[in-house]
């Protein structure tokens, strides 16, 4: 009964972990996500950056409101704000150009 | 099933090498097949060390004592209840544990991150495995849990009795996964350095990792202290033993880190700090249980004393090496891509508060490892104890405590000197308030206590203020109720309200232990029967002495407890009635111990008589003195042993015999034990009145209760990526307009 259990678990890893080896040719080389040149993970890295951004938008937002931040100083930083999530904006859209027209 | 068991953990080591060599190959030729296999080779180890758990765990329900731990460590009369926790009260269980939780917590961030950071998610998937290769090691040639033996015995030796107390369920699962999920972080830096791909990415997608450990370790810790508290006998939380500081050392450090990767996250800053932490608490993590599983310093944990010392500071060695190598090796890639603007900001507060802490975890360090180190320069060993860490760590808590406070009132960046008057009048003033009103009370003799009072109301204050104006905020919007716009608000910035939160719980935890440390009354009395004693105005009167034999389910002697009824009175008025036994243990048959002295030889435990409110706790626990039993205890021994020896073996093996002397030493011994309620002697009851303890777990479960709230997932805006390429793409001539949307998107109800 051991040797079956054991017999049937050893051949359930083999298998599973295996079977991306055993897909039809695999061609020598990382997927676009893992190539530096590629912009598929510029591209994430854009978006983690831009959720950042919008999220400090934010915040900077409600510690206006909330009476952190005077009207003045939140009119400077809400604009500096803007312009580093507009500058990310277009940073992802070039990155999206380029993956979708490489070269 | 310990043959599938023992081959599980040998199929688990191929498994976990394997994957580690695939991951590295992969990433290094560019094959993500190999990669992928890498990851598969988690989530098979993940299922192996699931199945090889599930038979240890009925290996203990089932009392099979084939199997070595689950005699050593359980007993057919061990409730179910405890059975399942049973195995990691074992050194096998428990690294069976370990490597079982860590397989599952790196499944899922790899699941998680299986189509992002592929190729830092390759080192990590090695470094992952490495720690999984290292502790199903230890498991299958150290310390192996599926090693059996051809002559089981008829009975267990049961579970160490103070583990047997409901916390023992979930405090070292809790600190284990704390330990484990430090890891995740740990790895992806790890990959992130060395691939050299150091942005927020790898940071945003292990930041929940990180909370997560922060919130299981602080759960850990905490069950821990109310364990102590209740269960050990000694009057207090907290002793600053090693274990405990294991545990402690390491959240100090993530708690760091879960405040700094903000400043990162928003400017770019402190990359080498954030990285040093997530190292640091990855190492601490695993010195923690190196301390837990080595018995190397004296610890209070000395059920989980071993030899496997060696190995966990090779493995220490590699860490602290390799991650100061990596650091410097990618210094440049980590340089500051901001500066700080102003001191009067909340970036300058956390940096302080960063500071704070880590000088927390070094003084803790220094003083728990100071044993180790007089040792090495001296050859003695010196213990200093809980007084050495009072003078540096009391300081340092105030500051924490009112950097605590100062953080949610700052804004990020810079602050006007009239916005810092607006948001800290009232918080100051409430302060100011209290310790007004405490020093007008007379309470002046504790200046340490006093100072945390008031910090703590100023962190309270600010952060109902801050609750306050974010509702006002809402209301001015939408117009909905008061407490409507409250939830709501709370509900859509749970990051920032969650980590409020926190900190007001951290503020009601210190103001618990500032006080109960500092104004806490006790007493050690000897009292009889109808004497009191007094402590803090209250008089404890010992009503009377009581006895119970416990046998469990085959009528085999299961403890023996001595306690007593102590009724509590202040100025006359009845206040409460307290009951409080010390249990006593049979230990297992030990040559050269008598039959009726082993029924009192094996381990003790207390339960503790324990008032609790809101003002105070009125704590006690009977420590009763054997020796006015110990001469009939002996005659009972030479009775018995001269029984024993006038019978012949083949006598001696007579079921009837046998069942005969049974049943005599179990009227002997309820005989002794009735001696303490029909001649009852004095007894020893250490007394204590604390003020605000309770105000400690309530802390504690606001601080799980805000940790849990900032974990929660961010549906909002999870949608507000798909509006956000939408709106990108409707408004191309319009440069404002998108970040409006996006903003809009985020803050307006869905």
């Amino acid at each position: 009964m051991d040797l079956v259990v054991i017999m049937v678990l050893l051949g359930l890893v083999v298998v599973f972990v295996s079977a991306p080896l055993r897909r039809v040719a695999p061609s020598v080389g990382l997927p676009p996500e893992m190539t530096t040149g590629d912009p598929e993970p510029e591209l994430r890295e854009l978006e983690t950056a831009r959720d950042a951004k919008l999220r400090e938008l934010r915040d900077a937002e409600l510690d206006h409101r909330t009476g952190k931040l005077s009207d003045q100083d939140y009119q400077a930083l809400d604009a500096s704000l803007r312009a580093e999530a507009i500058e990310i904006l277009r940073s992802m859209d070039q990155a999206r150009d380029h993956a979708e027209h490489p070269g | 099933m310990a043959p599938v068991g023992r081959t599980l953990l040998i199929l688990g080591l191929v498994v976990a090498v394997y994957g580690i060599c695939a991951s590295i190959y992969g990433v290094r030729t560019g094959r993500p097949q190999w990669v992928d296999s890498g990851r598969r080779a988690v989530y098979s180890l993940a299922g192996l060390m699931t199945v090889a758990w599930v038979i240890l765990e009925a290996a203990f329900l089932r009392s099979d004592f084939t199997f070595n731990v689950v005699w050593q460590h359980s007993s057919t009369t061990t409730p179910t209840f405890y059975k399942l926790a049973a195995p990691w009260s074992s050194q096998e269980g428990s690294l069976l544990l370990w490597v079982w939780l860590l397989s599952l917590w790196s499944s899922l961030i790899l699941f998680l991150t299986r189509r992002r950071i592929r190729d830092i998610a390759a080192y990590a998937t090695a470094v992952l495995l490495g720690f999984a290769t290292f502790f199903v090691s230890l498991a299958a040639f150290f310390a192996n849990p599926f090693t059996t033996t051809s002559t089981p015995p008829a009975q267990g030796s049961g579970l160490d009795p103070l583990l047997l107390h409901p916390t023992m369920m979930i405090h070292p699962p809790m600190l284990y996964s704390g330990y484990t999920l430090l890891t995740v972080p740990f790895a992806f830096a790890v990959g992130a350095l060395i691939t050299g791909k150091l942005g927020s990415e790898w940071i945003a997608l292990t930041r929940r990792f990180a909370l997560a450990s922060w919130l299981f370790l602080g759960t850990g810790i905490v069950l821990g202290a109310l364990w102590s508290y209740t269960e050990l006998g000694w009057g207090g939380y907290w002793a600053w033993d090693p274990v405990e500081n294991a545990a402690l050392m390491p959240w100090l450090c993530i708690t760091a880190f879960i405040h700094s990767v903000m400043i990162q996250e928003k400017r770019g800053m402190l990359k080498v700090w954030n990285v040093s932490l997530v190292l640091g608490s990855g190492t601490l993590a695993i010195l923690g249980t190196f301390l837990v599983r080595s018995g190397i310093l004296d610890s209070i944990h000395a059920f989980g004393a071993s030899t496997l010392g060696v190995p966990f500071v090779a493995l220490l060695a590699l860490m602290i090496g390799g991650g100061l190598g990596l650091i410097l090796w990618r210094r440049r890639l980590l340089a500051s891509e901001a500066r700080l603007d102003s001191l009067l900001s909340r970036e300058a507060v956390f940096l302080f508060q960063n500071l704070v802490l880590m000088g927390m975890v070094v003084v803790i360090f220094w003083i728990t490892f100071f044993p180790l180190i007089s040792e090495a320069v001296t050859g003695n060993k010196i213990s200093v104890g809980p007084p050495a860490f009072r003078p540096f760590i009391v300081p340092l808590a105030l500051v924490l405590v009112a950097l605590a406070g100062i953080g949610p009132i700052i804004a990020w960046r810079r602050v006007t000197a009239a916005n810092l008057r607006r948001n800290f009048l009232l918080p100051v003033a409430a302060g100011l308030a209290c310790l007004v009103v405490l020093l007008a009370d007379g309470v002046d003799s504790r200046p340490f206590a006093l100072a945390m009072f008031a910090l703590g109301t100023f962190v309270l204050v600010g952060v109902v203020q801050e609750l306050v104006r974010g509702a006002a905020a809402r209301r001015a919007m939408t117009r909905e109720a008061p407490p409507l716009a409250l939830v709501r608000v709370i509900r859509r910035n749970r990051r920032r309200y969650g980590g409020y939160i926190v900190h007001a719980g951290l503020a009601i935890l210190l103001i618990g232990v500032a006080a109960s440390s500092s104004f806490q009354h006790s007493r050690q009395v000897t009292l009889t029967p109808g004497q009191s004693a007094s402590v803090n105005g209250y008089a404890i009167r010992y009503v009377k002495p009581t006895e119970h034999v416990a046998t469990d389910r085959s009528g085999a002697l299961a403890s023996i407890a001595f306690g007593a009824v102590l009724k509590v009175s202040r100025g006359g008025h009845r206040v409460t009635t307290l009951r409080t036994v010390r249990r006593f243990y049979p230990a297992p048959l030990t040559p050269g111990v008598g039959p009726i002295s082993i029924a009192f030889a094996g381990s003790a435990d207390s339960v503790v008589g324990l008032q609790t409110n809101l003002t105070h706790d009125i704590w006690t626990v009977i420590n009763p003195n054997l020796a006015p039993l110990q001469g009939r205890i002996n005659q009972g021994d030479r009775v018995f042993e001269r029984l024993m020896q006038s019978l012949t073996p083949a006598q001696a093996a007579q079921p009837t015999v046998r069942n005969t002397i049974a049943t005599e030493q179990a009227v002997a011994i309820n005989g002794l034990s009735r001696q303490f309620v029909t001649h009852p002697w004095p007894v020893t009851f250490l007394l204590i009145v604390d003020p605000l303890v309770l105000w400690i777990w309530i802390g504690a479960a606001i601080i799980v209760f805000g940790g849990l709230l900032a974990l929660w997932p961010i549906p909002v805006l999870l949608r507000s990526r798909s509006r956000a390429r939408s709106a990108v793409r409707s408004h191309p001539a319009s440069p404002r307009e998108p970040v409006l949307d996006h903003a809009t998107a985020m803050r307006e109800p869905a």
